[in-house]
């Protein structure tokens, strides 16, 4: 029963809580789950606490009550270090300001989830090449930060994400900073990319455009997630 | 028109101002401390050093009375006192009252004793006039009888006596009963001084026919140094209160100015933590500041809030500073003596006397410091342009950027051109300006040495994820690294420098020593002399080689310098054989006397090998061709060295103040020198060299002290300076170690990621540090300790030094980065990465 759960939800949340301050509660028994190769979109109000949910989805953040499970590991039962260490192998994170490091090249940033788990220096570089490659930044991996655009830095912070191929993808606000146009462009990449290596991926966004390219949008409320319908966007 | 706006924009400044103060009060504190402990530092130096020459000024004013000028001999031989009557009628001369000044002691109690004619004093000098005591055992008499001596304050506390008492007085190595007649109320305080009559002082201390100065009342003092010229001999010179003061302040003045130069590194490190301070802080706020420059403030207006900042934190940090200046002087005075452990200024005690010049310049310099500290980054601020730092200023960054190296090479090469030029004034005040350029040539040479330290790990693969977070954040952003290290690699290569100097001075001296010391025993008469019978009860001891005695005796050779020492001795030969240390020679011609030069004396006065030269030796001037220069570590005012029989032939002077004992082999040392003991009178002490040099490293050291406790200071200032900028860089790059945790580092792995970041800016600052030091410690060693005191040495490296603080300060940057790190991964990984600011 386990295991064709595990295969059937990357992430399973189950009654989750979550209050902040003396008594702010963000939401209560919260339950939500995403297949491998879904892509869900959760939009919501300012300060409704989406992020503080990817946040608990991440392990980096605990929930006052419920459980979260990644690939069928409930996080809670995990201390720090097979927590940090799940986040390392099965997670990717794409930001909204990038955090592309000014220091390394892109070739190195992209490189640093894999450096994080196997010393194979050579492989890294190898499959960090392929990801640019992927991503249409090819001839760029020598560059650095400075040289790039919103929608490029972007394009890097994603193949960051996915180039150690990791089961869960989170995303949060991904397009924040760029235009409409590269947003879209930006955002039918991490699509594709997401689905073609059977990710569960989860954007938090205000936007509608963004959400549209998810297979599900949940709007958070204090009550709990709400399903909403898919609106198609032009362009 | 930017005036106009800046006005305009005044509420903004303060708002800018005030609201940085409100965010980050510990950053604020921090740099005017730095400020305040290199003001304190520098002042207190000062202020010692006047004071203690402001008390050696008035001592001398206290021996000397208040006369208009003197005729002083230029030996402790004093001169004939039948030139007397002819100076006292010389043109312009209106009265003239004749001294002999001794060393005097009564136990342990020691005192200036002067010689007076009562009644000429009370015309010329009414100051060193004593006064009898009221009350029904005064005596009328008193002034006049042969036993009555009129000690000052400080002098009946030096010998514990009170008026009345009768002392045994010992002087020029005989021992007097005289009776405390009275007291000297117009000796300045703290001046251990006794008078009696001159004919009892000549009479009953051997100097029957010899006055050591006459003390001149003028009518016409042009015409009277017109006339006295001719009139007062070979042995005598012309001595006014100014030249006094000159000859006091030359005795020191290169030692305190040295001290005073190294005063103010620690200054100049707090300079630098104010600028590693102001940049970080002007980095955080670049988008603040474009966004109030896209809002209508003028570029100036950038430039005026930061410095603004910095005249408050000067203000408050030169303030701090001279309170604490002044505080630190009175206790450095009361624990190390008016000279710092110099040794320059012995006896007399010191008072701090405030200096409102000397406070006023440090205030200034204290505020330069702070606003130069601020201007620099605030205009650099200013210039970038607000839109891309309102984009994201980390991505300004540019890893492959050229390091600027120009200017750095610029600097070094000045400041080795500088070096070159010669003393002003004997002060090596090019010697500093060359240290200057080239520590800020070495500050500004840090982002490319960076750049070429790290060049070999450029294209290598690095496994280790901290590890190559580390090096490759050091070596894309090597003017941050510049930032952080500038303070303690300008406080490093100082104190390298110094121990450079120190340690190839303490070598240098330690060999010497061992080279000049080659006797087996050395016996020393510590008041009076050695007279021809205890000569030759010392040349009949049993068991004894040879022995020289040798007469040493300050000689005046230009009166607005300290006197040189005349050392009289046996010698064979023309090279000084046995105890020269010869830099420099030449051959001695048939007939002519010779005369070896030390080398402080040879650089004083300008004498090399072959010239000749006249001395006042003896009542006439005297020719002697010098025969060498040796070195001497022992006398910074110069030394010279002549035969024994051409300084009786001149002065027929038999007394002698040292001998040195050779053994013949095998002798047994303590049975000789308990020989000696039974022999000699008292009042003459015995060394073995072992002892001597003992001694005379344990003097070194202790001058040395000072130095010490200042490079401390400094170096711990630089390290402040270290942790506040790496606790500030940390904490400015708390986004990126969000995101690195987002990614799956470890807190562990960040703080290893930091602590070898640290370690490695340690590692790089005390790579610079000790470069730079080397580099310095060349130009303290071959310019400006040569120019300052006359002495040469050649180079020896302080390895443990160098490599105790290369540990150190790896191990304290890494420690540092370490605990910022902590701190700064202990917030929320989440909160980190949010765009916001």
């Amino acid at each position: 029963m386990r295991d064709r759960f595990v295969t059937m939800h990357a992430i399973e949340t189950r009654g989750l809580a979550k209050t902040v301050g003396r008594d702010r509660r963000l939401f209560h028994d919260l339950s939500m789950a995403v297949a491998p190769g879904e892509l869900v979109a959760i939009t919501g109000d300012s300060g409704v606490g989406k992020s503080t949910l990817l946040n608990i989805l991440a392990g980096l953040d605990d929930a006052d009550a419920g459980e979260v499970r990644i690939e069928g590991i409930a996080l809670a039962g995990l201390a720090e270090a097979p927590r940090t260490r799940l986040r390392r192998e099965r997670i990717g994170f794409v930001f909204q300001a990038f955090h592309i490091l000014p220091y390394l090249t892109l070739e190195q940033n992209v490189a640093l989830p894999l450096a994080l788990i196997s010393p194979d220096a050579a492989a890294a570089r190898d499959q960090a090449r392929a990801m640019l490659g992927e991503v249409g930044l090819a001839d760029r991996g020598r560059d650095y930060a400075r040289d790039l655009s919103g929608g490029e830095l972007q394009r890097v912070a994603i193949a960051r994400a996915l180039v150690h191929r990791p089961a869960v993808i989170l995303a949060d606000e991904p397009t924040g900073n760029l235009d409409p146009d590269t947003a879209t462009r930006i955002l039918d990449l991490f699509a594709r990319a997401v689905r073609s290596r059977d990710a569960a991926a989860v954007i938090v966004t205000h936007s509608v455009a963004t959400a549209a390219v998810a297979d599900r949008v949940l709007r958070l409320t204090a009550h709990g997630l709400v399903e909403q319908p898919l609106v198609a966007v032009d362009g | 028109m930017a005036e106009a706006g800046l006005l305009r924009s005044r509420l903004a400044l303060a708002w800018l101002v005030l609201g940085e103060w409100r965010w980050h009060p510990g950053r604020f504190a921090a740099t005017a401390v730095a400020i305040a402990v290199g003001v304190a530092l520098g002042f207190a130096v000062h202020l010692v050093n006047g004071s203690a020459l402001a008390s050696f000024e008035q001592a001398v004013t206290g021996v000397n009375g208040v006369a208009d000028l003197q005729v002083r001999a230029r030996t402790p031989l004093g001169f004939d006192e039948r030139r007397y009557p002819r100076i006292a009628t010389a043109p312009g001369v209106t009265d003239a009252s004749p001294v002999i000044s001794l060393s005097a002691r009564v136990g342990s109690g020691r005192f200036t004793l002067l010689g007076l004619d009562v009644i000429r004093a009370a015309a010329v000098t009414p100051s060193l006039i004593g006064t009898r005591p009221t009350g029904p055992d005064a005596r009328s008499d008193a002034v006049f009888a042969d036993d009555a001596l009129f000690l000052s304050r400080a002098a009946l506390t030096a010998t514990r006596t009170r008026v009345g008492d009768r002392l045994p007085v010992t002087a020029n190595g005989r021992t007097v009963s005289l009776r405390v007649a009275g007291t000297l109320p117009g000796a300045a305080a703290g001046q251990a001084l006794g008078t009696i009559d001159i004919a009892a002082a000549q009479w009953r201390f051997g100097r029957l026919g010899r006055i050591d100065r006459l003390d001149l009342k003028l009518a016409d003092r042009s015409a009277a140094e017109r006339a006295l010229p001719a009139l007062i001999g070979a042995d005598a010179t012309i001595v006014s209160d100014d030249s006094q003061a000159r000859q006091g302040d030359a005795l020191s003045r290169a030692y305190r100015v040295n001290l005073d130069m190294l005063a103010l590194v620690a200054l100049l490190t707090g300079g630098f933590l104010v600028f590693s301070a102001q940049t970080l802080s002007v980095t955080r706020r670049l988008r603040a500041f474009a966004l109030v420059r896209t809002l209508g403030l003028p570029r100036s207006g950038i430039v005026a809030a930061v410095a603004l900042e910095g005249i408050i934190i000067g203000l408050v940090g030169a303030t701090l500073g001279l309170i604490a200046g002044y505080a630190m002087a009175s206790a450095a005075l009361r624990l190390f003596g008016g000279d710092l452990g110099g040794g320059y200024f012995g006896g007399g005690t010191a008072r701090v006397v405030f200096q409102p010049v000397a406070a006023a310049t440090f205030f200034a310099l204290g505020l330069a410091a702070a606003l130069l500290g601020s201007i620099l980054p605030a205009r650099a601020a200013a210039r970038a342009a607000p839109a891309a730092a309102l984009k994201n200023a980390g991505d300004v960054l540019d890893p492959r950027a050229p390091v600027p190296w120009r200017p750095a090479l610029v600097l070094l090469l000045a400041g080795g051109g500088t070096a070159l030029l010669p003393a002003v004034g004997g002060l090596p005040v090019f010697g500093f300006v060359s240290m200057a350029l080239l520590l800020a040539g070495g500050v500004a040479g840090v982002p490319w040495l960076v750049r070429w330290l790290l060049w070999p790990w450029r294209e290598r693969e690095i496994a280790s994820v901290p590890r190559l977070l580390a090096i490759r954040h050091v070596q894309g952003a090597p003017g941050q690294a510049a930032i952080a290290l500038c303070g303690i690699v300008a406080s490093t290569a100082l104190m390298i420098a110094m121990a450079t100097m120190v340690t190839s001075f303490r070598g240098a001296v330690d060999s010497w020593l061992g080279q000049v010391l080659s006797a087996d025993l050395y016996l020393r008469a510590e008041s009076g002399d050695l007279d021809p019978a205890t000569q030759r009860r010392i040349a009949a001891i049993p068991g004894i080689g040879r022995v020289a005695f040798s007469r040493q005796l300050p000689l005046t050779v230009a009166p607005d310098r300290p006197p040189v020492t005349l050392i009289a001795r046996p010698v064979r030969g023309d090279a000084g054989y046995p105890l020269l240390v010869l830099l420099d020679r030449a051959a001695v011609p048939a007939g002519a006397t010779p005369v070896w030069v030390s080398e402080p004396a040879a650089r004083l006065y300008g004498w090399s090998p072959g010239r000749t030269l006249r001395l006042p030796i003896g009542g006439r001037p005297a020719r002697f061709f010098v025969a060498g220069v040796w070195r001497d570590y022992a006398r910074q005012q110069g030394a010279l060295v002549i035969r024994d029989g051409d300084y009786v032939r001149l002065t027929d002077d038999r007394g002698r103040d040292e001998a040195a004992i050779t053994l013949p082999p095998h002798a047994d040392i303590a049975t000789v020198r308990r020989a000696a003991a039974a022999v000699l009178p008292a009042g003459v002490s015995i060394a073995e060299p072992a002892a001597l040099r003992r001694f005379a490293l344990q003097l070194f050291d202790r001058s040395f002290k000072i130095t010490y406790v200042l490079e401390a200071v400094a170096i711990l200032v630089g390290l402040a300076g270290v942790a506040a900028t790496m606790s500030a860089q940390t904490i400015a790059r708390s986004k990126e170690f969000g995101m690195l945790r987002h990614l799956g580092l470890t807190r562990g792995q960040v703080t290893a990621m930091l602590a070898s970041e640290g370690a490695l800016l340690g590692l790089i600052g005390a790579v610079a540090g000790v470069a730079l030091g080397a580099l310095l410690g060349q130009v303290l060693i071959h310019v400006v300790n040569p120019q300052s005191f006359n002495w040469t040495m050649t180079t020896l490296w302080p390895v443990g030094t160098i490599a105790g603080v290369t540990a150190a300060l790896t191990g304290a940057a890494a420690l540092t980065a370490m605990l910022a790190g902590r701190r700064a991964t202990a917030g929320d990984a989440v909160a980190a990465v949010r765009e916001d600011w």
